[in-house]
């Protein structure tokens, strides 16, 4: 990054272990370089993606049990998913990954303006993805197809091309409702975590020699379209 | 850029960082506000020790309804929410946050040579996020309780009208705290050692609290999820354990058992990684088999996640799952096998120092060597059919985790007490409050051990008569031990109020963190210390690290 120049003098131990008003204002105390600190955030950050993915892993086993004890019916039931609506979320996900990793890529080289542009591309395209989500959930309580009592896709009156789904599919849209719903929770706590990040550089505390909050908040940006890869075919591409 | 380095602002908000912790920044919102691990740990620590009494008193009013059978102060609808409570406020209120966050959180970063933990907001934010999980549970007790069972097995949890939902709640936040914690002290562990503490040279509590840490991070979101699932099963009739709609019930048992068994790992580690530390000062010599113990506590970390079925024997899983949990089992034995023979050897030619603190970790040694064994005969498959859901195994989860990890606690308190709070605690009464904590412990779950074996089922309300002078006996039992905490508390409110002024290092140790002031400065050290030995290396550490600021009369003489 930038020169050693007196912003690195934090080292050195003086009173209090370090030179005071010697080291850069984002440099916090028990850290001895921007480095050092920059290298425990993305540890923190992985360690917390780790337990993201152990968390998501408990509805993935639950949805690997029920699909092999009922294979049929999730396939019959996952043709009442709108595969074009689910493919545009994936390729906006995708997207909005690539324009997160611009964003650190902009201020990694201090361009502050580029950092901001591509923060707000992501954020963009994180609220296409919720609304697309809300015309499908929209779909679904239309269509009764929903979890446990609230399932009614099995009446007359629900027939989709003159066929109805067994009672039994409920299980499907338990799973659906759940996988994506959690999904859907962690899409907002990203947008949070972004917004987070685009206000510090708004605020002008974001350089290319501290450009932490837009690293690891895209990282984390990165865990949720990732979570959606593995929905997108497990929920929408059964068979 | 020479704009960029402008005079910062002062990064301690205005505290002198060499003033005592205790005292640098004034105020009750100094406190609350505090990014600093010490103060952060102390106001767990008070937290944690409420959560004890509280789930304390509701276990002598277990005892008290199982004096006689049938009624004796309670119905038996009102005595499922005690025994529930009970478990649940021990297990996630004070057991699990216990000594990690009122203890690691106080001295890992003093260990290591750190300032403070990597992440001292995350910490602070912990903190609340433990109260406000707390403030659920409290909730939920008194807008109905819960009488499921600390376990919330479906389908019972699922139909049950008691307040599940903001219970489950409750423990689901407070599972964020226990990861936030776990996460902190593994990026502090990596990344935060002072120059010189290579991971040989790092103390076995900061081994024990990295393994504990991993199983924080990687069991406790299983739990967050499995909760979740629970709650919407209650709030929107999810049907996935729900055995009418084509879910299943034990599937919750499996989710909820592959957290719950790591999760006693949480509670064990750290009870042993304290136990190392107090056996090494109080023999006075370094701990025998050093390696071999810091990779035990990993060894459990890692056999912990892959043993969860052995609390489902009866549970209708196949058997030939029974079978392969059973096996594993036994070999999770192994790793704390390997400890009790190290903490003994470590005796052996030691320079014996009887102190409570040491009293705790004898007590440790023995009590938790029976609550292990007692887990073996739980592991064999034609043995647990008969003690499965009986006493036995009441008996056996408190050897370990109050014979132990209670025991280690409370070790790890008296021992640190003097860093802690700069104060020196009553030794001689100290003793009798042990004495009283040990002989009650013993005479509340030795007839436990007896009854279980002869059938006498847990969480029953009421008994056959036979079995009515071991419910008496675990009774009375009972109200020794309470005296005993009640001694305990008196001991450590006199020393607050009126102990004498320790020396930086009251106890003659060579371990890092009895190298700074007790209390510590608000930045623990003047200069980021260089560590050139062992933390158990007594023959390398100075005179003045072992004995600064001791009154003659206090020295011990050691060869």
């Amino acid at each position: 990054m930038s020169s050693a120049t007196t912003t690195e003098a934090s080292h050195s131990p003086v009173e209090g272990g370090h030179g005071h008003g010697q080291h850069a204002p984002f440099l916090a105390h028990h850290f001895d370089t921007p480095a050092h600190q920059f290298d425990s955030a993305k540890l923190g950050m992985w360690i917390f993606i780790a337990t993201e993915i152990l968390m998501f892993g408990g509805l993935f086993v639950a949805y690997g049990l029920f699909r092999g004890q009922e294979t049929e019916m999730f396939h019959q039931a996952h043709e009442r998913l709108d595969k074009i609506m689910g493919a545009v979320n994936t390729v906006v996900l995708l997207f909005s990954s690539l324009t997160a990793a611009l964003a650190v890529r902009q201020s990694q080289v201090g361009d502050r303006k580029g950092t901001t542009r591509w923060l707000i591309v992501t954020l963009l395209c994180a609220c296409i993805f919720l609304v697309v989500k809300f015309f499908e959930y929209q779909h679904k309580f239309h269509d009764g197809l929903l979890p446990g009592h609230y399932f009614t896709a099995h009446l007359a009156q629900h027939a989709h091309h003159g066929h109805v789904l067994p009672y039994r599919a409920h299980m499907f849209f338990a799973l659906y409702f759940m996988m994506t719903g959690l999904h859907g929770v962690h899409v907002l706590i990203g947008m949070g975590v972004l917004s987070w990040a685009l206000k510090r550089n708004l605020d002008g505390k974001i350089s290319s020699r501290y450009f932490t909050p837009i690293e690891i908040g895209a990282l984390y940006w990165h865990l949720v379209d990732l979570v959606w890869i593995y929905l997108f075919p497990l929920l929408y591409l059964v068979g | 850029m020479a704009t960029e380095v402008e005079h910062a602002a002062d990064p301690h908000g205005g505290i002198d960082p060499n003033e005592n912790y205790l005292i640098a920044g004034k105020g009750i919102w100094s406190w609350l506000s505090t990014l600093d691990h010490k103060r952060i740990g102390v106001m767990y620590l008070i937290s944690v020790i409420l959560a004890f009494f509280l789930g304390g008193m509701f276990a002598l009013l277990i005892r008290l309804e199982l004096l006689t059978p049938g009624r004796t102060i309670m119905g038996a609808a009102t005595y499922n929410r005690v025994f529930t409570l009970h478990g649940a406020i021990m297990v996630f209120l004070f057991i699990i946050p216990s000594i990690p966050a009122a203890m690691g959180n106080f001295v890992l970063p003093i260990m290591v040579g750190a300032k403070d933990v990597a992440f001292p907001r995350l910490n602070l934010m912990s903190f609340y996020i433990y109260v406000i999980g707390a403030i659920f549970c409290l909730f939920s007790i008194v807008s109905g309780a819960v009488d499921t069972g600390w376990t919330f097995y479906t389908p019972y949890s699922t139909t049950s009208s008691s307040s599940v939902v903001s219970m489950t709640l409750g423990v689901f936040i407070l599972g964020f705290s226990s990861i936030l914690t776990g996460l902190n002290f593994i990026v502090t562990i990596h990344k935060l050692r002072a120059p010189g503490l290579h991971w040989r040279r790092l103390p076995l509590f900061v081994w024990g609290m990295y393994a504990t840490s991993v199983i924080q991070v990687l069991a406790t979101p299983v739990l967050a999820i499995t909760l979740a699932l629970l709650a919407m099963e209650k709030v929107l009739g999810l049907g996935i354990f729900d055995a009418s709609l084509g879910g299943d019930p034990v599937l919750f048992q499996h989710f909820f058992w592959f957290y719950s068994h790591p999760a006693v790992y949480i509670m064990i580690v750290p009870g042993m990684a304290i136990v190392s530390e107090l056996f090494a000062t109080f023999s006075r010599r370094a701990v025998f088999g050093y390696f071999a113990i810091a990779m035990s506590s990993l060894g459990l970390a890692l056999l912990g996640f892959l043993v969860w079925g052995h609390h489902m024997f009866t549970s209708g899983q196949s058997e030939f799952a029974t079978m392969v949990f059973s096996g594993l089992t036994m070999l999770v034995a192994i790793p704390s096998g390997v400890k009790v023979f190290n903490w003994t050897a470590t005796l052996y030619k030691g320079s014996i120092w009887l102190t409570t603190p040491m009293l705790y970790a004898l007590s440790f040694l023995v009590l938790f060597t029976i609550g292990g064994l007692t887990g073996l005969f739980l592991g064999t498959l034609s043995v647990d059919i008969h003690l499965h859901d009986t006493y036995f195994v009441v008996a056996h989860f408190h050897y370990v985790m109050m014979g132990g990890t209670v025991m280690g606690f409370l070790g790890g308190l008296l021992y640190w007490w003097p860093k802690i709070t700069g104060k020196l605690y009553n030794e001689p009464a100290a003793k009798v409050s042990w004495a009283f904590i040990f002989v009650g412990f013993n005479a509340v779950f030795i007839a436990q051990f007896i009854m279980g074996s002869r059938g006498m089922p847990r969480r029953y309300y009421d008994y056959v008569p036979e079995f009515r002078p071991y419910h008496a006996f675990s009774t009375y039992g009972s109200w020794v031990l309470a005296v005993g905490f009640f001694i305990l508390a008196g001991v450590l409110i006199q020393s607050l109020l009126k102990g004498a002024k320790s020396p930086p290092n009251p106890w003659g140790s060579a371990g890092f963190e009895w190298n700074t002031s007790s209390p510590p400065i608000f930045s623990n050290f003047a200069e980021t210390p260089v560590i050139t030995r062992g933390p158990y290396d007594y023959h390398e550490a100075t005179e003045e690290e072992l004995f600064d600021g001791f009154p003659e009369d206090f020295k011990k003489t050691v060869s």
